[in-house]
């Protein structure tokens, strides 16, 4: 489970990047309300510091071998939980909705408890089974953009090419937000806590004799 | 005498850092491995110019690879591109390159030139092309840049013009190539995609002789392909088994290029 977090981490990265060069080529998205453009993704400064500009080819070339990677990734995490029986600790149970507005109270120095959690809290269990959604979400609409005409039903599934093309690219906006958030949590949560996603193992202080605590051998 | 080294048990803090140094060890290393990867790959040598070029040469094994997994897995001549209805077509349509169609050219004086495999070639008019059985085409035409554009096409399929003109021999080979006149703009086509059946050399669009822009006199529509294969004014076609000279796979594109 580690293993493919990290392994995702580098591989999700280059196919942002790579598919910022295929984007480029026709970038036609903002976010415009009532006439008004707020947000033109992206700006020409953005493009430069990247070097982004007149690279479609290489970056069809990239995304089109990552695909692979991040697809077989994927699909090793969801088998992994799914055989070990892991997935019950992270998919939401009736409790999470409710329990995930604690966390995010407690979270934001709101409410002074945190409810009781497993190894995920709710609010936990809730992003990150949507992230896992979203990476099937990004397989799915990248298939139909990919080969529009052979997985016809895929297509007609998001609602048309254009949708298709439309979701991918949020679910991508999607995964640049996630992470930011994801970053602030882990600095609050500590060294212990990142210790634990490298190493697998996490020290539990108990009654001022540290115990080691095997939580996830794998 | 020696000295007789005493194997303390480990304390729990020991424990701790030995795997906490061994876990980020291997963690760092892999890191370090993975990073070295990415810098062979980015630096790769560029592929020796031949059919294909302009693309690092294991993203090119990669997407012929990859090519090999798609044509046969969900390739089918029966999953036809989606159609529209002729009002949903686009009045101007887009119009991206000129490359090997520059100018004008005069319809009547216009032969497409076959080159059979016995070595004959055959030196076809217009209007024998135009006294076929015309299909007619309302689909989305999707461009590699990431635009795509409902647009109205008519002309003959692909396969009608290799029965007509007793091309079968030839259709059983592995790719068809097209040309322009002038030789400046070339595409290679895996023959079941040529012979798909919405595969037409069109010589209308919107129900108008094509305009010079828009590849007069004849021009191939190919919906199982990007707009690059999609060739303005045929000159010339011929028939391999092995693939065709093609002008944007030698500009790093993937030379299948299917949808």
């Amino acid at each position: 489970m580690r293993w493919t977090h990290w392994v995702n981490f580098p591989i999700l990265g280059i196919m942002i990047w790579s598919g910022l060069l295929i984007y480029w080529a026709n970038d036609v998205y903002t976010i415009t309300i009532f006439g008004h453009t707020f947000v033109r993704f992206f700006p020409q400064w953005f493009y430069d510091t990247l070097h982004i500009p007149q690279r479609l080819s290489e970056g069809m070339a990239f995304h089109f071998l990552f695909m692979w990677f991040f697809a077989l990734n994927g699909l090793c995490y969801v088998l992994y939980t799914l055989i070990t029986g892991d997935w019950r600790q992270l998919w939401p149970n009736r409790y999470s909705l409710k329990e995930a507005w604690q966390v995010l109270l407690h979270d934001l120095r709101i409410r002074k408890t945190a409810p009781p959690q497993g190894k995920y809290n709710a609010a936990q269990r809730i992003a990150y089974s949507a992230i896992i959604l979203m990476g099937a979400g990004s397989v799915f609409t990248g298939l139909a953009i990919y080969k529009p005409v052979q997985f016809y039903w895929l297509v007609w599934l998001m609602g048309g090419y254009h949708l298709a093309r439309i979701w991918h690219f949020m679910l991508t906006i999607g995964y640049v937000l996630f992470f930011m958030v994801h970053v602030v949590q882990v600095v609050f949560a500590g060294w212990n806590n990142f210790r634990s996603a490298v190493a697998g193992f996490e020290v539990i202080d108990e009654q001022s004799k540290a115990v080691l605590n095997e939580k996830e051998k794998h | 005498m020696k000295k007789k080294s005493i194997k303390k048990p480990l304390t729990t803090e020991q424990k701790i850092r030995r795997r906490e140094f061994l876990s980020f060890g291997i963690f760092g290393a892999l890191g370090v491995a993975a990073y070295s990867g990415w810098k062979w790959l980015y630096h790769a040598p560029e592929e020796a110019a031949g059919i294909t070029a302009g693309t690092r040469q294991p993203l090119r094994r990669a997407l012929n690879k990859t090519e090999l997994f798609f044509r046969r897995l969900t390739f089918n001549e029966s999953h036809l591109a989606k159609t529209y209805p002729v009002s949903m077509a686009a009045k101007t349509v887009r119009h991206n390159s000129d490359i090997g169609s520059e100018g004008d050219i005069d319809t009547a004086v216009w032969k497409l030139e076959v080159k059979k495999l016995n070595g004959q070639k055959l030196f076809i008019g217009f209007d024998e092309i135009k006294a076929l059985p015309k299909t007619d085409l309302v689909f989305d035409f999707k461009c590699v840049e990431g635009w795509d554009q409902i647009q109205h096409w008519g002309g003959v399929t692909f396969a009608e013009f290799v029965k007509h003109f007793g091309l079968q021999t030839e259709a059983k080979l592995g790719y068809v190539g097209l040309m322009t006149p002038d030789k400046g703009y070339y595409v290679g086509i895996d023959m079941p995609s040529a012979l798909h059946p919405q595969t037409i050399l069109a010589y209308e669009m919107n129900g108008q002789p094509l305009a010079a822009q828009h590849g007069k006199p004849l021009r191939l529509i190919i919906p199982v392909k990007y707009g690059i294969k999609n060739l303005k004014r045929i000159g010339s076609i011929n028939f391999s088994d092995r693939r065709p000279p093609d002008y944007w796979a030698e500009q790093g594109y993937d030379y299948y290029s299917g949808l």
